[in-house]
């Protein structure tokens, strides 16, 4: 812990008006989704395992660990026949620090059993469209550039964006080891720019939580939002295979422990409740990164009231 | 000293490939599900040249070993610029680039530093304030008394900088090396 600093009391003073903002966005979130029939649920900020994913990284807490996302309990519930949930709450990533990234950040995640990933991202679009309009920000300004928020948004494949922006195709790019390199240095920064746009159908890869799809299995139903060159959301139609979810899972354990990451237990009640998941899309979106996007705020500092560092 | 991608910040200076880079940006950054990443903007501190890069956690680097000490500015000769160590009387050349913009203020015998990379010469770096003779000016036209404004003269080594209009021919003027600007008239 460091010193009090008078500047701390400034800087906190500082923040009002996007803390005014920050707590007018979280309650029109609320609001959209008790309109649209959704349960508010609560899941365990500490779980005995995060999903095991091969680069997130999960804080300790005791013996267990502290969320990175609430996914594994949320489906449970959708398992259990919970068809439209929705879930604020905070997740935790260890390393995790820079001008968009908190160890600690809030996190919006909601499900709908009988959607597929395009039925979700049109839910997206309207949800961030109607709480962006409410607060009488229908446009705003990044990077220079004025960006409309009405929809219908952009949409591209994955494939289509290395196409178009990338030296590489995303086939090469996963070969080199260099995907998300190229995702980063060419991709990132032409997304959203004149309108938000989803970067969709991820190489099957890369579809961590995602179904295949049918009619082409080299890629996955998975998507990502981006505003401004910037990632506010990921979302899947969600694999409801228990048999094909383990064999991923059993591979991103085995690269974790080849590159000695921390060890994550196989989540056996998870998978055991997979098999009663009905055909569902999930999503999640930083609401922080959200909250920058509609204050104009290129540091996520700016929009909470506490980092780590004043503390 | 070797140190991993995660400790670079702005300024550090690396080795790389044999030659000096002065971390000149850098970000960290992580597509939600993919590697963390540092995306760095480096600068070869000998050629000038830029460049953009992302690093893994896992990558490493060698911080290069600079030094600076003070010396005495001979002469040029062709492209070189002679520099002398007043300690051992050793000489040291730059080249015109390495040398940049400060050649607008290097008279002779003036004492700068010179930085070294592994003991080599590879720049220069000014005392904030030099103190140069005007050596072609325009006569103070009479009767412009406008308070701020100025005239461009020229200076013993050959740089034009705007000056007062009261600042005559053969004149001493100070320098801040730092913007190239003027600052005041020298008596004496």
């Amino acid at each position: 812990m460091s010193e009090f600093h008078p500047d701390d009391n400034f800087s906190l003073a500082r923040k009002s008006q996007t803390l005014h903002t920050r707590a007018g966005l979280i309650q029109r979130i609320r609001l959209f989704f008790i309109n649209h029939g959704f349960l508010e649920v609560e899941t365990p900020l500490r779980i005995p395992s995060p999903a095991p994913e091969e680069h997130i990284e999960a804080l300790p807490s005791g013996n267990w660990f502290l969320q990175t996302s609430p996914e594994l309990c949320m489906k449970r519930l959708l398992a259990a026949d919970y068809s439209f949930i929705f879930q604020i709450s905070k997740c935790f990533r260890a390393d995790e620090r820079g001008d968009k990234h908190l160890p600690e950040f809030t996190m919006l995640e909601w499900y709908c059993a009988g959607f597929d990933y395009h039925q979700l991202m049109d839910q997206c679009q309207d949800l961030v469209w109607a709480v962006a309009k409410d607060m009488g920000i229908p446009e705003i300004i990044r990077q220079n550039t004025k960006i409309n928020l009405e929809p219908p948004w952009e949409k591209i494949t994955v494939a289509n964006a290395f196409l178009k922006y990338a030296p590489v195709t995303p086939e090469e790019a996963l070969a080199q080891n260099k995907f998300d390199e190229i995702l980063v240095d060419y991709i990132e920064p032409q997304l959203g720019m004149n309108r938000p746009t989803f970067l969709y159908d991820y190489p099957a890869k890369l579809a961590s939580l995602a179904r295949l799809n049918q009619n082409n299995p080299d890629v996955s139903e998975r998507f990502e939002l981006y505003i401004g060159g910037l990632e506010l959301a990921n979302g899947f139609s969600e694999l409801t295979d228990a048999h094909e979810q383990r064999r991923r899972f059993e591979e991103a354990l085995q690269s974790r422990a080849v590159q000695s990451r921390a060890h994550y237990e196989m989540p056996e009640k998870f998978l055991h409740a997979l098999e009663n998941l009905p055909p569902c899309a999930g999503i999640a979106l930083g609401i922080d990164r959200l909250l920058m996007v509609l204050t104009g705020q290129e540091k996520i500092d700016d929009v909470v009231a506490f980092t780590p560092e004043i503390l | 000293m070797i140190i991993p991608a995660s400790e670079l910040r702005k300024g550090i200076r690396l080795k790389i490939d044999n030659e000096p880079y002065m971390v000149t940006e850098f970000n960290f950054v992580k597509p939600g599900k993919g590697q963390a990443l540092y995306r760095t903007k480096l600068k070869n501190m000998i050629t000038g040249s830029q460049f953009e890069r992302s690093f893994r956690s896992v990558d490493t680097f060698e911080t290069a070993d600079l030094q600076e000490k003070k010396m005495q500015y001979l002469y040029k000769e062709g492209d070189k610029y002679c520099f002398m160590d007043n300690e051992n009387y050793e000489q040291v050349y730059l080249t015109e680039t390495q040398v940049g913009d400060s050649v607008n203020f290097l008279i002779d015998n003036i004492e700068v530093e010179i930085l070294l990379f592994e003991d080599k010469p590879i720049g220069i770096s000014l005392p904030n304030f030099v103190e140069l003779v005007v050596t072609e000016a325009e006569p103070w036209a009479k009767g412009d008394t406008a308070a701020g404004s100025t005239k461009p003269v020229k200076v013993q080594t050959g740089y034009t900088i705007l000056v007062p209009t009261f600042v005559t021919e053969g004149e001493k003027i100070r320098i801040d090396t730092r913007t190239g600007e003027y600052l005041t008239r020298v008596k004496g």
